[in-house]
């Protein structure tokens, strides 16, 4: 095949190859000839956002709920540092997603032109790796590796700036076979003997606990997990990221731990005797203050990326690989075992600390976050598949705590970086990766309005994106911070809203306002029964806090629930 | 603990900038870093000096193994090793001091690479200790300018850190 393409038509070809079929983006000078090419390849379906920062968490969203590379296209300059938060965020959470970037022509390049920005450099502690392609011929061999830095080892975002000129230019495209990257060899086996230490570990211990995080969803470890668990009844506690790797209503299963987790899970960690963390980066908002994390417990750590282990808590077994190959090479040997008195310990702290951890509703009718849960939790549990998008902030840990998580990538959620304005585009890209399912955005008032632009999207797509707004005036877990920790200055936290349902409604969507318990439920079948997205605003008890908490920087030892502290 | 690393990673345009931010933003103190090509095409080498604990030099080295264009990273600390700093120095020296300034050179083994009428220029490679002694020696003269390379490291006899070996290797 000897014909000539531009550039253009290049990088179309190699999306195509790669198996991409869907992107996220929005057109600008630079990338012009990028978006020429595009009508000619119908297979590539490009879907156009409102910003260019829901551009990435669309395609972070469509990432997390399809598995697949998500990818994203912004133009250079302003267009390019608008997806820079979103880069951020699919980096933290080891989101594979590839951003392809408009550049200035070469010749302008490092000459402050019209629209040109270093996005190599603003990039690069952000992304896993990233690429300025200037000359034509290089282009079919960097998408290639970029998908596959992308999509191998520990999953990031990768980014791809491309010269105008190299866009515009023709060539016979040469595809490579292969990627050629002899540093980038990521370990997926564990090595034997260090699994060996573990199982000798895993059976000395008298109260030993799983934690297991984001690598057994992105491993896809689910089952593994399960016969582990079961095998040696060791309890499964799950991070905020891990949330959905182990079925909730699973016997074993604990829920999540650390800054906003159950009293029981903390305690558990504080007693135990051996970790074995399974994909987990010991995120501080899971370990608090590390020096009293699990004082007595010895840490078994397993990780894709060598340099998770060891970074915040050391490890007795350090196991690089792949958390499922590794938790194969485990149940080889793992000889069964119980835990029956330690778990029953840990369910006993549970029932203790239940009513303080659910919450003490006072006589007056105040309408509860709380009470949009539990309703919510029920009912979409018996209405088929679902995913839920979070946002950032209260809503995001009660929908961690109180819904039933019961399937894998079921919650979507900005983990590492906390990004408000995240769950309407991830929505987005979730529910044009899974068009049978119902996706459920929940959101906060203030973190809504980051994003809302994207209502506009969802209805040029037609996408029947279900939206909940946990409306409760504030800047919720601010203004959570300032009582317990500021002296109740609430510094920049009230928050005026516009009428979401007439926002809704401008947009061309349906919207319900629910202002007492009673009508909760009737809003989210009423959800399930209008084809086609809407919008549900929750006015809820404006000054609720998530209980229990950990202060910032305290021991997880050192509990806040409903009001006193209670030393676990 | 002053520790010596040696790292391999193909020549990219901006590799060294990676290597060097991932320093800044990881929060690990550099001591040194010099870098230059090696006997395979393709390949640069680092020696990178950086003062740490044993921990903090084993996070290095992993965070160092996550930039894609690093191929090899070794810490040579503990190896026997020949390492190295090259320092030029230019010292006043007015026609009556010359003597006892060719002296200390001499004793040294530090060239002098430069006359002019009242100063010397003077050329040392020698292991970093040897150098800071130069120095502190020749400083009473009067040190006008003084230029030092970062520490360059090659481990001794038969084993290699060499690229070559890592290609042929890999
Ligand atoms: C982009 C961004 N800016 C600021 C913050 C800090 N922050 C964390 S939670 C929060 C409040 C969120 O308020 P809202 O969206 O109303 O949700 P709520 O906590 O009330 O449920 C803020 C401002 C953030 N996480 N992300």
């Amino acid at each position: 095949m000897s014909e000539t393409r531009t550039g253009a038509q290049i990088m179309c070809e190699a999306l195509i190859r790669e198996g991409v079929e869907i992107m996220f983006g929005y057109p600008g000078g630079a990338i012009m000839p990028f978006y020429h090419a595009l009508p000619e390849y119908p297979e590539l379906k490009h879907v156009l956002v409102r910003h260019e920062q829901a551009a990435g968490h669309a395609a972070e969203g469509y990432a997390r709920a399809s598995g697949k590379v998500g990818v994203c296209v912004a133009t250079s300059g302003p267009g390019a540092t608008n997806l820079v938060t979103a880069l951020a965020d699919a980096m933290m959470d080891s989101v594979p997603i590839v951003a392809i970037t408009g550049q200035v022509a070469a010749q302008f390049i490092g000459k402050d032109a019209f629209q040109e920005t270093d996005v190599t450099g603003i990039t690069q502690p952000i992304t896993k790796h990233n690429y300025l392609v200037t000359e034509i011929d290089d282009l079919a061999a960097v998408f290639k590796e970029a998908f596959h830095i992308a999509r191998t080892g520990r999953p990031g975002p990768v980014l791809i700036d491309v010269a105008k000129n190299a866009q515009q230019a023709r060539t016979t495209p040469r595809w490579p076979e292969s990627v050629s990257l002899p540093g980038y060899r990521p370990t997926y086996e564990g090595n034997r003997r260090q699994v060996r230490e573990a199982i000798k570990l895993i059976g000395a211990a008298q109260k030993p606990l799983i934690l297991a995080g984001r690598g057994v969803q992105l491993s896809g470890a689910f089952a593994e997990l399960r016969e582990l668990a079961e095998r040696t009844g060791m309890p499964v506690i799950t991070t905020l990221l891990g949330i959905g790797c182990f079925p909730e209503d699973h016997p074993l299963a604990l829920g999540m731990p650390g800054m906003h987790g159950w009293v029981h899970n903390n305690r558990a960690i504080q007693e135990c005797d051996l970790i074995l963390n399974i994909g987990s980066r010991f995120d501080d908002r899971v370990t608090g203050k590390t020096s009293s994390f699990a004082p007595h417990a010895k840490i078994i750590h397993i990780d894709i990326d060598p340099s998770e282990i060891g970074k915040n808590i050391r490890a007795d077994v350090p196991i690089v690989g792949d958390a499922q190959l590794v938790l194969r090479t485990m149940l080889e040997e793992l000889p069964p075992r119980e835990c029956t008195a330690w778990v029953r310990h840990i369910h006993a702290i549970r029932d203790e600390h239940l009513h303080r951890q659910q919450y003490h509703r006072p006589d007056t009718q105040m309408f509860m976050p709380h009470d949009v849960f539990a309703t919510f939790t029920e009912i979409v549990n018996q209405r088929g598949a679902y995913r839920v998008c979070t946002d950032v902030g209260q809503h995001q840990m009660w929908a961690a705590q109180l819904i039933d998580w019961l399937h894998p990538h079921t919650q979507i959620t900005s983990g590492g970086l906390g990004t408000m304005g995240f769950a309407l585009p991830a929505a987005i890209g979730a529910q044009m990766a899974q068009p049978g399912e119902t996706v459920w955005v929940i959101a906060g008032d203030g973190g809504f309005q980051m994003n809302m632009q994207e209502l506009a999207t969802v209805v040029q797509e037609g996408l029947p994106v279900k939206i909940a707004i946990i409306n409760n005036g504030y800047l919720g877990m601010v203004r959570q911070w300032q009582e317990l920790f500021h002296d109740r200055r609430y510094s920049a936290t009230p928050m005026w809203s516009p009428d979401f349902i007439k926002v809704a409604e401008a947009y061309g969507i349906p919207g319900v306002r629910v202002t007492h318990q009673s009508q909760v439920a009737d809003a989210i079948n009423a959800a399930y029964d209008t084809p086609g997205p809407l919008l549900i605003e929750f006015q809820v008890e404006r000054e609720v806090n998530v209980y229990p908490m950990v202060a910032p920087g305290a021991s997880i030892g050192e509990m806040i629930t409903e009001s006193p502290m209670v030393e676990v | 603990m002053k520790h010596t690393l040696v790292a391999l990673m193909q020549d990219h345009p901006g590799v060294l900038n990676r290597v060097a931010s991932l320093f800044r933003r990881r929060g690990f103190n550099i001591e040194s870093l010099t870098v230059g090509h090696t006997e395979t095409s393709g390949v640069s080498r680092m020696t990178i000096v950086v003062d740490g604990s044993q921990t903090s030099v084993e996070q290095v080295i992993k965070q160092l193994y996550r930039l894609i264009e690093v191929l090899k990273v070794s810490d040579v600390t503990a190896d026997p090793n020949v390492a190295r700093e090259l320092v030029l120095l230019k010292v006043h020296a007015p026609p009556s001091r010359r003597a006892e300034l060719n002296s200390l050179a001499d004793v040294f083994g530090a060239k002098i690479v430069d006359v002019a009428h009242d100063s010397l220029i003077f050329e040392l490679s020698a292991g970093a200790d040897k150098v800071e002694s130069f120095i502190e020696l020749v400083r009473p003269f009067g040190i006008r300018e003084m230029v030092r390379t970062g520490r360059v490291a090659m481990v001794r006899g038969g084993g290699a850190h060499g690229a070559e070996a890592y290609v042929r290797a890999a």
